[in-house]
Formats: C-alpha cells, sequence, structure tokens
C-alpha cells in the first residue's frame, strides 16, 4: 500500500497582479516504509506540496491520501497520524526544550503525565536530555532542529515530512540528523523529505522526484538518474598543456569513443574528459596508453556524475540559480 | 514504550484541554520576557501623569469643580485604554508565532481550531488583569478612590476584563492577518489612539464640539469608561444626560463588549484555519 499518494495536485497562489502556479500537477506515490526525497531549488514548489499533504494548505485540485486517508476531508484524522518538521524550527524559544516537548504532546493529547514521560524518552534519544531545562534561546542552530524533529515524533507518527530538515546546518549537525532520520527509518517509518542539497537526497532517500515549476520533471533512484546523466568520466590533467590535444585524440581511439561530442578539453586548466562506460577498468586502459605515449599525468580520477549534474541536464539551469531570487 | 493515542475525545472537553495548555505556555513565557510588563505598564503610567498633572488642570468638569475631580474623571479613561491596547499584546503575540513557524507547526497538529488563538487570549487576559492591578495602584497614588462600595467597584474591573476579553480578537485577527510582528503591533495599535481620544476618556464630552459629542459618547471606549465611573461613582457628565449612553452605561458596555466578541471571535478562528506562513 501507499503511504503517501498524490494525483494531479495544484495550487495557484494569487498575488495582486500574477498568480504563481507553485503546483502544477504533481503526482506522488511513496510505498510504505520507504523514503522519497522531493529535490528541487528554492521556489520549485517542495514546500507547498509538503503544507497541501499535511492539511495545512487546500489544493485547488487534485486529491492526496496519507495512509489511505484523505487529507482535506480526513484532514483531522491525517493530522493525528503523521509528523511534520520544518525547515524553520518551529518551536517556542521562550520555553525550555522539555516544556516544548511537553506541550506537543499535550496537544497530540496525551495525557500529562504521558506527555512528561514521552518528553524524557524524546530527549534521551536525541541528545538533549543536559540542555532539557535551557530555553531555546541557549540553543545552537542543531540542538533546535532536533528538538523540532522529536516534536514531531511524540505520536509515533507512521508518515514522516520533513521539509528542508538540514537547511543551514553545519557538516557536522546535518551528520547527526541524517543518522536520526535513517533510524526512522529503521523503525519502519514513511518519510517524504524534501531538499536542494543534492548530496542529502542521495544519501537517504529510497527514491527521488525532481520538481522544477510545480511539476515532478524525473524520477528515479538515485542511480537511474545519475544514469541519465551518462555515467561515469574520467578526468585526466596532464603535466605539459602541449600535450593536451594529443592526449584526447588518443584516448577517443583506445576507448573506441565514437562522439566527440562526449569528450571535452579544457586548455588552459589542461583538462580532459572521456565517457569511461567500463569503470575502473578504463581508468586502467587511459593510464597504460598516456604511458606508452610518455604523456605525463599530473592527475587522474574516475568522477561519478553527482545530482547537480543530474539537475543541470534536466533542467537546463544549476540547482543554485534561483536561490539568490 | 508506545503510547496509545485516545480514538475519540469530546470536542468541547478538546477545545478547552488545548486553550489550556496554550495559556499555559503564555503564562510561561511572560514572566521571561519581563521588558513586556515594562512597556505594557510603562505607557499608561505616563498617560495618568501627564494627564493628572498637566493637561487636566486646563481640562474642567462640567458639574464637578476642583483639582481632584479631574483625576477621579481620568482613572476609568486610563482603565478602559489601558484595556483596549490588550489588541496589541494578542496581535504581536500571533504575528510572532506565525512568523516563526509555530502556527504552521500547531495547525498540523490533531488540535481544536480554536485552541491557540483562545489560549492566548486567556494567558494575555491573564497579563492584562495583572497590568490593570498596577494601574488601580497608580490610581491610588494620585488620589482616584471609588466610592460606591467594594462589590461595585469590583463589577467594573469584571467589565474591563471583558473588555480586554474582547479586544484581544481583535487583536487575534489583525495579528494573524499582518505578516511580521513589527506591522502588528502599529497595525494593532494606530487606529486605536483616535479610537481613545475621540471619546469621554481624557475631556469630557460636553467639552467636545456639538457635531463630535454623540460619535463620542456613542463610542464603544467611551461606554467602558460611562460604566466604570457610574460603578466607581466618580464624575461622569454628559453633552445628552437624558440619551441611552448617559442612562444605561452598564447596558450599553456589555453590548458592545458582545457585539466586538460575536463579530471578531469567528472572524479569527476563520482567519486562523486558513493562516500561512508563506
Amino acid at each position: 500500500m501507499a503511504a503517501i499518494e498524490a494525483t494531479g495536485l495544484v495550487k495557484t497562489f494569487k498575488g495582486r497582479k500574477t498568480a504563481v502556479k507553485a503546483l502544477d500537477g504533481i503526482d506522488l506515490d511513496v510505498p510504505e516504509g520507504t523514503v522519497l526525497g522531493l529535490l528541487g531549488p528554492n521556489g520549485a514548489g517542495k514546500t507547498t506540496a509538503v503544507r497541501v499533504l499535511t492539511t495545512l494548505l487546500k489544493p485547488d485540485a487534485g486529491t492526496a491520501r496519507v495512509l489511505g486517508h484523505d487529507v482535506v476531508k480526513e484532514a483531522d484524522t491525517v493530522r493525528s497520524l503523521v509528523g511534520l518538521s520544518g525547515q524553520y524550527a518551529a518551536v517556542d524559544e521562550l520555553l525550555t526544550g522539555r516544556e516544548n516537548l511537553w506541550m506537543f504532546g499535550r496537544l497530540y493529547r496525551l495525557s500529562s503525565r504521558q506527555a512528561k514521560q514521552r518528553a524524557e524518552e524524546l530527549l534521551a534519544t536525541f541528545d538533549l536530555t543536559e540542555a532539557a531545562d535551557r530555553t531555546l534561546k541557549t540553543y545552537s542552530g542543531g540542538m533546535r532542529r532536533r528538538l523540532d524533529l522529536a516534536g514531531s515524533l511524540i505520536a509515533h507518527p507512521k508518515v514522516l515530512f520533513l521539509d528542508e530538515p538540514t537547511t543551514g546546518l553545519d557538516p557536522r549537525s546535518r551528520l547527526d540528523l541524517w543518522q536520526i532520520i535513517r533510524d526512522r527509518v529503521r523503525e519502519g517509518v514513511t518519510i517524504l523529505l524534501t531538499t536542494q542539497y543534492l548530496e542529502e537526497a542521495d544519501e537517504l532517500a529510497d527514491s527521488i522526484a525532481v520538481v522544477d515549476h510545480g511539476s515532478v520533471i524525473a524520477r528515479g533512484t538515485a542511480d537511474e538518474l545519475k544514469a541519465k546523466v551518462g555515467g561515469e568520466r574520467i578526468e585526466v590533467v596532464v603535466h605539459d598543456q602541449g600535450d593536451t590535444v594529443r592526449a584526447l585524440e588518443l584516448l577517443t581511439d583506445a576507448l573506441g569513443i565514437a562522439d566527440p561530442e562526449a569528450t571535452t578539453i579544457e586548455e588552459h586548466t589542461r583538462r580532459i574528459t572521456v565517457p569511461a562506460p567500463g569503470g575502473s577498468s578504463a581508468l586502467v586502459d587511459v593510464i597504460r596508453t598516456l604511458d606508452a605515449a610518455a604523456i605525463r599525468i599530473a592527475d587522474i580520477g574516475l568522477r561519478r556524475p553527482t545530482l547537480d549534474d543530474v539537475f543541470l541536464t534536466l533542467t537546463g539551469h544549476e540547482a543554485e540559480e534561483k536561490e539568490s531570487l | 514504550m508506545s503510547v496509545e493515542l485516545p480514538a475519540r475525545v469530546n470536542p468541547i472537553g478538546r477545545a478547552l484541554s488545548d486553550a489550556g495548555v496554550l495559556a499555559w505556555r503564555s503564562l510561561k513565557r511572560f514572566p521571561r520576557t519581563p521588558d513586556m510588563l515594562i512597556y505594557a505598564t510603562i505607557q499608561p503610567i505616563m498617560f495618568v501623569l501627564l494627564f493628572a498633572y498637566v493637561f487636566g488642570n486646563a481640562i474642567p468638569i462640567p458639574g464637578f469643580p476642583g483639582a481632584r475631580a479631574y483625576r477621579e474623571f481620568l482613572m476609568s479613561g486610563i482603565f478602559a485604554q489601558t484595556m483596549a491596547f490588550a489588541v496589541a499584546s494578542a496581535s504581536v503575540g500571533l504575528a510572532d508565532d506565525m512568523s516563526k513557524g509555530l502556527i504552521d507547526r500547531f495547525r498540523s497538529l490533531p488540535m481544536a481550531r480554536s485552541g491557540v488563538i483562545a489560549g492566548r487570549v486567556i494567558g494575555d487576559l491573564v497579563f492584562n488583569a495583572f497590568v490593570m492591578l498596577i494601574m488601580v495602584l497608580c490610581g491610588f497614588i494620585v488620589g482616584w478612590r471609588w466610592h460606591n462600595g467594594f462589590g461595585q467597584a469590583l463589577a467594573a474591573f469584571a467589565i474591563l476584563l471583558l473588555f480586554a476579553f474582547a479586544m484581544l480578537w481583535v487583536g487575534a485577527l489583525i495579528g494573524l492577518s499582518v505578516g511580521s510582528a513589527e506591522v502588528a503591533a502599529s497595525a494593532g495599535l494606530i487606529w486605536l489612539f483616535p479610537l481613545t481620544f475621540l471619546s469621554n476618556a481624557f475631556v469630557p464630552t460636553p467639552n467636545l464640539p456639538s457635531g463630535l459629542q454623540p460619535v463620542a459618547e456613542w463610542n464603544p471606549i467611551s461606554s467602558i469608561v460611562a460604566a466604570c465611573r457610574h460603578l466607581f461613582g466618580n464624575p461622569s457628565p454628559f453633552a445628552s444626560p437624558d440619551g441611552f449612553p448617559a442612562q444605561h452605561p452598564v447596558w450599553l458596555s456589555l453590548i458592545w463588549c458582545a457585539a466586538i466578541i460575536l463579530v471578531f471571535a469567528p472572524l479569527a478562528v476563520r482567519k486562523y484555519r486558513s493562516a500561512t506562513t508563506h
């Protein structure tokens, strides 16, 4: 059964002069116990999709179900089954960690005693027991995000929505949070995760939906998406600038590359790249070929395409391009 | 470690419980932001001092000679104005929660729809009762007294708190409609100054131009002030002493409070249901 399914979601925000179509017919299908990464730049519609799926926004068209419950008609049921953790660490800064969790527990209809007990469990799980009696003003960004996530786990949700869970965190806190998310996956929680970090989707998601301008422009596993961009490549930096053109010719012959478009050459950095269908065995061929021709190699490496490459190929623009807007 | 969620809770019990939790939250916050209490009391105290000792000498109270009459007259106006400004505490608080994403978080929980605003209103009401207490002490210091016994004075305070309660719903609607706490602060107050000055709060209505007199006497703030003056036994001159506002000040104040609550409470809850951060 699909834990989350959405069909043809449309949501338009009307401004004074313009209307922005934040969702333009998004379809999603997340099987139970899996992680879907919703990947896209700022303004692609990721957050709007999460807000519709968590009953915060009503779609203009289309339907969505979470664990079989319609997000519009059975909004209250959906709310009691899901957890939401947003990009803006939505916790009360003037309350302590313990008070925040107790409050959320009470609002999830736990008794005062149950809420206290659940707060203690979560504080321990998220390594916040020592900071439990400090107001959140004193917390670091990573600690706040952990507490926010803890707040969304109070009712043991089967489905978790994480809207850019690590945006703005330092690398250490990001790794901590990734581990916490992996632990939830191990417990069988279904997760929909939005991110603009391509690495994050690669790291956490079973499958990825790439979103741009309110619709899904590609979907598949990280490997499938990478394959679309054209597999692995070898990057060689030769020692002498005069050798670059000759090196490329030799490698084109040796690897049997039919399409010269697939190769690149940068004279000033003495760098050439060629497709490597055979992976590391091609790497050996390249080294042998260049060695036999007495071309000195300054640097060489097998480069797997990143999801950044995927994004560039699919949308024609960089993932970060829109961030400055 | 599994916690069972109660399957069904009766909706009224749920609304009360949620409002209680959110009110608890507000009350936890007040002692941690002492500057709020300072700002909430400094302005009315300044008004008391300014009007009691500066402008008051130039404002005669028709039918009540003597310097002390103005101070007796003034305090009900100050109380009502202070309670009217409760608008700001609700609007700023809710706008702040909106901009920090807390409203989204609350809306994603299986809570009663009225819970967040009701909790805010109850919490702010307690806060305003505290401000009220400070203003009463301030009134005693400048020579204000009640003359009709403690029971009637208590009724006057109850009307003032009911008025604050009504105005908090207005503030809730404003807070949920604007984008930021800064906008909410001015949007919550800017229309209140003309409203309080166009009332009987600081200047007796017989002293106003005749065209403004009916407006000032029917003004909701005037009705609260007149009801308090009546119950405290303080000077309460009217331009038209036979009119409904002069004859039935307590009834008019209750009608106004009920009207404000009936209009603004449903509007605020409706706004909350569709409130969006982005």
